[in-house]
């Protein structure tokens, strides 16, 4: 493999394992927010116990998608500077906006929410936390613009001097069409995230058989407020994905062509279930298809004309001169399908749980734990391989018809650097991953008892204790064995 | 002033203030395992820092992202350049990180060792890395005329900014054990105090030749290394806990204010060809992207200022052990 390919699997993998995390962060912080708004409205203690419950994880997983964003900073320096020196002024822009914006709110106002439980009056606590998700809300936003303007550039002119890539219109950039729609698109699937991980745990609590009763109150709320926000993300996913689609045959129609194994232009198109093309990637050799439907789908009409690959690769030649301009098209169908598959699924389960709510006894079968636990990891599935076939997919360009991916990387930096970071990196997030599910896992065990009763220890193995005693003073003599309660701040002794 | 002026200025200001910020928390995360005997008291002595390392570190990204978007060329150099050092900076810092945020999650004094270890190793490499490529870079690379790297790894080790990076650590440790003094109280302050006289011979010899040597290649950055030591000073014999840590604040901040002015007008000055340094004005970018960024700097980082300094005045009151 040469620098190139080191270097794009680098991208890849990285930035891959820190989107696993953040649209958990996205999601899950609107839905502790929403959590603890419901606690000061209500007084009741099940959305107290609920917020601290998910809190935890909330935490637990902030911090790892904090340490990888800071990976993201460094990276397109160190791995494309000639791409950084042309883009400079394009990308720099909104990357130091969002820091200055949104990781300064993200990073101080979850401190103060960790740590201010006992410090702060109840409704600047709650301000605390719903600033935090505004602040990923931006940051994800911003940083989106910019992946935008690689997808499709906009508001900007090349210096003929240098040939370099200049700002003329920031306005431009930050109503991009490909932003608002990736936008759009991925705050869906953010909270789509956040909520299967409530609704996964929360089922799964239910299901089994450890889980006390008054533990099972609270988690029956959060069961139905997980599945409710996984479907309604899920239509929010649907709309903005087709919409995004149309848009996509537009701009980027060698995309659409690679995502459908289209290889020869077709009017109307059909939407395909499964082609196998050969093993260059360049023809097919056997398909079943949906009649009209892609036509539908990327034009609005059931007799549009979808164009192929071969056409568009003669199209290109002719307007960039010689050379392959078609992506990996295994890559992008079976990540398109992926995408689609395991969110809807996703959101399928959720549906199937909030009925089996009204039917508890249905609940208790043993494959049920099973399946919940799975809920959670759908939508991760699903928004890798929509990255996947998004940045795939535009290949050979790393900014459309601007400048490719071959010419970005850094000339001075060796394979063997390369190497040596790609092989760190892997193990390093390899074992982080392992970490923290192993956190999660415990974290997710037990609930903070309600009513004081303290009868929700999960297993009683002692998960979740070590954390309290504030960080300064007051009462962090207290004795760290006598497990969750409500009172405790949600601190945690480091 | 003009526009690329302005914002090498404000450059250097945020790598100030993430020294400044982030360097205590370095040197608590370092010293919590030398000074905390148990378990118990190195969880004490890391709290001090809980609520705000996060915060610190964004000032991090804000420098590399204000450097991305004003001097794309100084970014892409310096990132390139660095390439192995700064993947060691970024491991040291998520696993420093994670450590931090992981150690309470688990009732096993096993996992807060290993964490504790981790907490310290993390914290020491960051400022001797970067100390040692911000200096490097300031006092000159072999840079080809696309700005691309021409050296060796070796020529990354140069004296002076190995001791620009062993003199950056150096204060980061005083700064944390100052710092520690006014967070705690008892016999964890009593031995942070001990820890400040520990240091202080060594960290005067190292940041004062540092700042002797800046000065010979650069006037003005020698004036402003004569403040940073009267603020090392200041910082090691004053014995109001506040007053110190305004002296160690200065003594690290002037210090990275210092290798950014030793450079100036340059970024970084090639040692091939000076026709071939990158500078302020050449590698600037256009003013329209310039002038957007000032807006944005003007409006947040003032709220920034703000709001982290109201959170510092959160959680004001000494931690109890
Ligand atoms: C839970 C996750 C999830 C789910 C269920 C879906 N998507 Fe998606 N999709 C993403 C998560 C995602 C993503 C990871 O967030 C992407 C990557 C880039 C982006 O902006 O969003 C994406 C990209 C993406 C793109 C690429 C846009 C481009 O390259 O510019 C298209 C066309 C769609 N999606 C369309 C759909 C459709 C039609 C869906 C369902 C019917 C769908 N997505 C479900
Ligand atoms: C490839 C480009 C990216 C870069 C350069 C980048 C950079 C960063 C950095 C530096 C941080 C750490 C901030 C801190 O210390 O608090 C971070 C965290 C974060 N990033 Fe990214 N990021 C990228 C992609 C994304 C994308 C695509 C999204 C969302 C759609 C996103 C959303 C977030 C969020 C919400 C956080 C806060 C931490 C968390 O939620 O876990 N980032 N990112
Ligand atoms: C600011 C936003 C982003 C920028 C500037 C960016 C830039 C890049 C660059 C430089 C590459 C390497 C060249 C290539 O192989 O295409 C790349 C590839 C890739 N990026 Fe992005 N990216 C951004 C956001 C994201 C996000 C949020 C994800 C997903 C989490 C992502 C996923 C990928 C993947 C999977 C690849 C490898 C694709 C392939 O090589 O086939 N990117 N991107």
């Amino acid at each position: 493999m040469d620098v190139v390919d080191l270097a794009r699997w680098q991208f890849g993998i990285t930035t891959i394992y820190h989107f696993l995390f953040v649209p958990l962060s996205i999601g899950l912080s609107a839905i502790v927010a929403g959590l603890q708004t419901a606690w000061l409205v209500t007084k009741a203690e099940r959305y107290l116990a609920l917020t601290k419950f998910f809190g935890k994880v909330l935490i637990i997983n902030f911090a790892v998608g904090i340490v990888t964003g800071l990976v993201q900073e460094f990276q397109f320096g160190m791995n494309w500077s000639a791409y950084s020196r042309f883009v400079g002024d394009v990308f720099g822009v909104p990357l130091a906006i969002e820091g200055l914006l949104a990781f300064f709110l993200e990073s101080t106002f979850l401190g103060l929410w960790i740590f201010g439980w006992d410090r702060l009056p109840k409704w600047l606590h709650l301000v605390c936390i719903w600033l935090v998700a505004i602040g990923t809300q931006i940051s994800a936003y911003v940083i989106l613009t910019v992946n935008a303007w690689m997808q499709h550039p906009v508001g900007y002119r090349i210096n003929p001097g240098n040939g370099r890539v200049e700002l003329t219109d920031f306005g431009a950039m930050l109503t991009n069409p490909t932003a608002i729609e990736a936008g759009l698109h991925t705050a869906a699937a953010c909270f789509l995230t956040g909520g299967a991980l409530v609704a996964g745990v929360a089922f799964w609590q239910l299901a089994r058989p450890g889980t006390p009763d008054v533990a099972r109150i609270a988690f029956r709320t959060a069961a139905k407020v997980g599945s409710a926000v996984v479907l309604v993300a899920a239509l929010g996913v649907v709309i903005s994905g087709d919409s995004m689609m149309k848009l996509m045959t537009r701009l980027q129609p060698m995309k659409v062509a690679a995502a459908e194994g289209l290889f020869n232009t077709e009017q109307p198109a059909g939407f395909s279930l499964l082609t196998i093309g050969t093993a260059d990637g360049r023809s097919e050799l056997w398909s079943i298809k949906l009649p009209e439907l892609l036509s539908f789908l990327a034009t609005g009409k059931f007799t549009g004309k979808v164009e192929g690959i071969n056409q568009l690769q003669q199209q290109y030649v002719a307007t960039f001169g010689p050379g392959d301009y078609i992506p990996n098209v295994p890559v992008a169908y079976w990540s398109f399908r992926l995408m689609i598959g395991a969110g809807m699924l996703a959101a399928f389960l959720a549906l199937v749980g909030l009925l089996l709510l009204r039917r508890p006894a249905l609940l208790r079968h043993r494959w049920v734990p099973w399946i919940a636990l799975a809920v959670p990891f759908l939508p991760l599935l699903a928004n890798s391989a929509g990255w996947l076939f998004t940045e795939g997919g535009r290949q050979p360009w790393i900014a459309y018809g601007l400048f490719k991916t071959v010419d970005g990387v850094s000339p001075g930096t060796s394979a063997l650097d390369v190497a040596i970071s790609l092989g760190v990196f892997t193990l390093l997030y390899g074992g982080l991953a392992v970490l923290e599910f192993g956190l999660l896992r415990r974290a997710v065990r037990v609930l903070p008892s309600v009513g004081g009763s303290g009868a929700a220890g999960g297993g009683g193995d002692g998960d979740g204790r070590g954390e309290g005693g504030p960080p300064d003073g007051g009462a962090a003599g207290r004795d760290p064995v006598d497990g969750d309660d409500l009172e405790r701040p949600l601190t945690f002794t480091y | 002033m003009e526009l690329p002026t302005l914002w090498f200025g404000l450059i250097a200001f945020f790598w100030t203030t993430y020294f400044v910020l982030e360097g205590f928390d370095f040197g608590v995360g370092v010293l919590a395992r030398l000074l905390g005997r148990d378990e118990k008291e190195r969880g004490t002595l890391l709290s001090t820092i809980g609520p705000f390392w996060d915060g610190n570190e964004v000032w991090l990204v804000v420098a590399g992202g204000a450097m991305f978007a004003a001097f794309p060329g100084w970014y892409a150099s310096l990132t390139s350049t660095y390439y192995l050092p700064l993947v060691l900076i970024l491991v040291a810092l998520i696993v420093r990180g994670v450590a931090l945020e992981f150690r309470g999650k688990r009732d096993d004094a096993r996992w807060r060792r290993r964490c504790d270890l981790a907490v310290a190793v993390g914290s020491a490499i960051p400022p001797l890395a970067w100390g040692i490529a911000l200096s490097g870079a300031a006092r000159g690379l072999p840079l080809d005329d696309r700005g691309e790297y021409a050296g060796g790894f070796g020529e990354l080790l140069h004296p002076y900014a190995l001791l620009g990076g062993i003199a950056l650590l150096a204060l980061c440790l005083l700064h944390g054990a100052v710092f520690l003094r006014l967070r705690t109280t008892g016999e964890l302050r009593a031995r942070a105090g001990r820890m400040v006289r520990l240091l202080g011979a060594p960290t005067a010899v190292l940041g004062a030749g540092f700042l002797v040597w800046t000065g010979v290649q650069d006037r003005s950055a020698g004036l402003i290394g004569l403040v940073a030591a009267a603020g090392l000073a200041v910082g090691l014999l004053v014995r109001r806990d506040g007053w110190a840590f305004v002296g160690s604040t200065l003594a690290v901040g002037l210090t990275v204010v210092a290798i950014f002015v030793s450079a100036f007008p340059a970024l970084i000055p090639s040692t091939l060809d000076r026709a071939y340094d990158l500078t302020v004005t050449g590698a600037a970018s256009p003013a329209y992207g310039l002038r957007i960024l000032t807006w944005a700097a003007a409006c947040f980082v003032p709220l920034v200022l703000a709001y982290q300094g109201w959170s510092y005045w959160v959680f004001r009151k000494r931690v109890v052990g």
